[in-house]
């Protein structure tokens, strides 16, 4: 066993929350005034039974109809400078465990214990007020953060440069473009020195390369020897990151080992395979005023909406978007990682047709076609992103909305031939193999001329 | 392993490493916690700077706008109190009587609104970051004190046109300057978390003031409250701050009898305040 120290030590921790009753619903304005009138005393039991659980116990099943466990029963442990992926779907309790160790909100049972200063990026620029100057919310920010005044001191210049804003330090931040507050909310929470740094997601924000700013940064920390909890659900980042994972699912830990035993586990579960998204509703779908998602499908050869392609059959990728606002040039590409968090290949649009062209305001498809016998058997998740060029911003990006499986007939014309067994790699292209053959005996007589 | 298992407390030793924190659904004995307010000192900084520098943004008078309110509000009372109604202020010119009075009941006023509002405003830092939960309701009482040293500048202009000498009364006050803000503290600590679960304290903290502001002696003098209704009446922690300040600033007799009901009322305030306020403190995040 490792014998580092321990950095967190989580025993059963468990949180519930009360949902609340059901309201009565009223049919008209006046009966929801005189029952509002009505009842101040039912409301005041209503809310302040909100907050109390002597009546729930996580060991039991027969817990009140109105509570939820958000973590349930969840332990584990973590070892200094271990960097651990915490992973699952929406709703998992993923947010809910960080939000505990980080102290803004209390267990219902169990107990945590955590050694070094921790500190997390739940949300980067937390408490950034707009009328303050860049330089004034360097110093806010970083003492909400947990920092004094003399270590912001210190570390001030390089923060500014990290930032990128040195122009604007003086100026208020409302008036920064809302890029510009990003970087240097990030370039704050990046110069904080605990022993445990929570992330949650963070990396999503910012164009590509202060992305991969971020990422350096993150395994910067990690090689100091310390200790980090990464909540994403950017599979590639955790995969290259983190080198054991934990997996949630309704509230408990599923399972707790290597990145990418764990990410193969989380990927087959049904919870994320599909072969066509849609957003019917164009105002909820992911995307900004000028572009948005409406749905993204997989087609296998014969035209239909399929998650299962032959290793031989090419397979077709729709991604629908709307153009709300005309003249932008788009930068459409997607991601295609496989079961175990790798990132196969990133295909972006070359269509001649629309190259560097702006478009106008309506519907598009654009499809792409993965040929057969590329990739190898397994299964794959799309992730689609839209950017436009001038100003270079990305408008919309989804992880892993689409999953596809690629099986393998086995009838002997494949990238396999007569083998049966597992085979690495992420790719299974179809080689020409050419085989040339003398006979031993015409070798012979070869040299012995 | 873990070296042992106190609550959230260090080890002996400074390295940061040695911090241990242990998170449990109960909370400890201690109230406050003065070791982790110490080491977050200088956010408190940061957050009164940012409260007097937001208050005052994108206005053409700025910090002006410190002195203007109580003037008007001075100048008010004057005539309305000191000239139309004419009440009794036993001899001392009614602009100086009502100034006095004013200055440290501005202060509490807004010190005790916005720190009642506290939580509430701020809850969207609450949900993603830790500090003391404290820090929020403490924050209006100090930054409200620049305002307060400000506007107190205006009363001594006042007391210097009407040639007001000082007195040895001025020793107190310091004394009186730390109930004033022992007030606002001991019921912002109840009202913000209070307003946390039931938000009707924002919809009757309007009423709420207006009550306080007749209540206290501030447009007319604690003399006319008939004697039998006085010790009640000096319960009120406002009565005694305002009497004070009067004593204290113009020199008459110190209304011992007003200062030490509300001394006891303010610290019983402030500490049954801070009891609740540790109770709800773990709730905050998840019912707001």
């Amino acid at each position: 066993m490792d014998n580092r120290n321990l950095a967190i030590k989580i025993e059963n921790i468990s949180k519930c929350y009360r949902i609340g009753l059901k309201e009565t619903i009223q049919d008209n304005l006046f009966n929801t005034v005189v029952n509002f009138i009505k009842n101040p005393l039912k409301n005041y039991r209503v809310y302040r039974s909100l907050y109390n659980f002597d009546d729930v116990n996580p060991d039991q099943d027969t817990n009140p109809p109105d509570v939820i466990w958000a973590v349930k029963n969840v332990s584990f442990e973590v070892r200094e400078g271990e960097i651990i992926g915490i992973i699952g779907s929406n709703g998992a309790g993923k947010s809910t465990l960080l939000k505990i160790l980080s102290k803004i909100t209390y267990p219902t049972s169990g107990q945590v214990t955590i050694r070094g200063r921790i500190s997390s990026l739940l949300e980067v620029g937390t408490g950034f007020h707009p009328e303050l100057t860049g330089r004034e919310n360097v110093y806010l920010n970083g003492t909400i953060l947990g920092m004094r005044k003399k270590e912001i001191d210190r570390k001030f210049d390089e923060i500014v440069d990290f930032s990128g804003v040195e122009k604007f330090i003086d100026t208020p931040v409302k008036r920064y473009s809302s890029g510009m507050k990003v970087r240097l909310a990030f370039a704050v929470a990046a110069h904080l020195e605990p022993e445990i740094l929570i992330i949650d997601e963070v990396l999503a924000v910012g164009d590509a390369r202060f992305q991969q700013k971020c990422l350096d940064k993150m395994k910067e920390v990690g090689q100091h020897g310390r200790t980090v909890l990464f909540v994403s659900h950017n599979m590639p980042a955790v995969t290259r990151l983190c080198s054991r994972s934990i997996l949630l699912d309704g509230g408990r830990v599923q399972q707790d080992g290597p990145t990418h035993e764990v990410i193969t586990t989380y990927m087959n579960s049904d919870k994320c395979s599909k072969a066509e998204r849609r957003w019917p509703n164009v105002m909820e779908a992911p995307g900004d005023e000028v572009v948005r998602l409406c749905g993204v499908r997989v087609r296998t050869q014969d035209g239909l909406v399929s998650d299962v392609a032959d290793i031989s059959q090419p397979v077709r990728i729709e991604i629908e978007y709307e153009v709300l606002q005309p003249g932008y040039v788009l930068r459409i590409y997607y991601h295609v990682i496989n079961e175990e968090g790798i990132e196969a290949f990133l295909p972006l649009d070359n269509d001649m047709a629309w190259r560097q062209k702006p478009r106008p305001m309506g519907r598009y498809v654009s499809t792409s076609v993965i040929p057969g016998n590329l990739l190898s058997e397994g299964r794959y998740f799309i992730g689609p992103t839209i950017g436009t060029e001038n100003p270079s911003v990305k408008r919309l990006k989804v992880n892993d909305v689409v999953a596809f499986h690629v099986i393998d007939s086995m009838d002997g014309n494949g990238a396999r031939g007569d083998s049966v067994g597992h085979i690495p790699g992420v790719v299974r292209p179809l080689l020409k193999w050419e085989t040339q053959f003398s006979p031993k005996a015409a070798h012979a007589e070869k040299t012995e001329v | 392993m873990f070296g042992n298992k106190m609550k959230d407390t260090e080890e002996t030793g400074c390295s940061s490493a040695d911090v241990v924190t242990i998170i449990q659904p109960d909370s400890g004995w201690k109230i406050i916690n003065f070791k982790e307010l110490n080491d977050y000192r200088d956010l408190f900084y940061f957050l009164t700077w940012r409260d007097i520098k937001a208050l005052y943004a994108q206005t053409v008078l700025g910090f002006s706008w410190a002195i203007i309110q109580p003037l008007v509000q001075i100048v008010i009372f004057t005539v309305i109190f000191g000239k139309v109604a004419e009440l009794p202020t036993e001899g001392i010119p009614y602009i100086l009587f009502s100034s006095v009075a004013v200055i440290p009941w501005t202060y509490m006023s807004q010190a005790l609104t916005l720190s009642s509002q506290s939580l509430l405003q701020g809850s969207n830092i609450l949900g993603k970051i830790y500090f003391p939960r404290i820090i929020f309701p403490i924050t209006p009482i100090l930054a409200k004190l620049v305002d307060f040293g400000i506007s107190l500048f205006i009363v001594l202009c006042i007391m210097l046109y009407y040639r007001v000498s000082p007195t040895w009364n001025l020793l107190l006050f310091p004394i009186l300057v730390v109930m004033m803000m022992a007030v606002p503290l001991g019921i912002g600590l109840w009202l913000s978390s209070l307003a946390i679960r039931f938000r009707d304290i924002k919809q009757a903290m309007p009423f709420f003031i207006q009550m306080l502001m007749y209540t206290a002696p501030i447009v007319y003098s604690a003399s006319s409250i008939p004697e039998g209704y006085r010790l009640l009446y000096s319960l009120n922690p406002l009565v005694g701050v305002i009497e004070g300040f009067r004593a204290c600033l113009l020199g008459t007799p110190i209304p011992w009898l007003y200062i030490w009901p509300g001394a006891l009322t303010a610290v019983l305030l402030v500490i049954s305040g801070a009891v609740y306020f540790k109770r709800m403190e773990r709730i905050i995040v998840d019912v707001i």
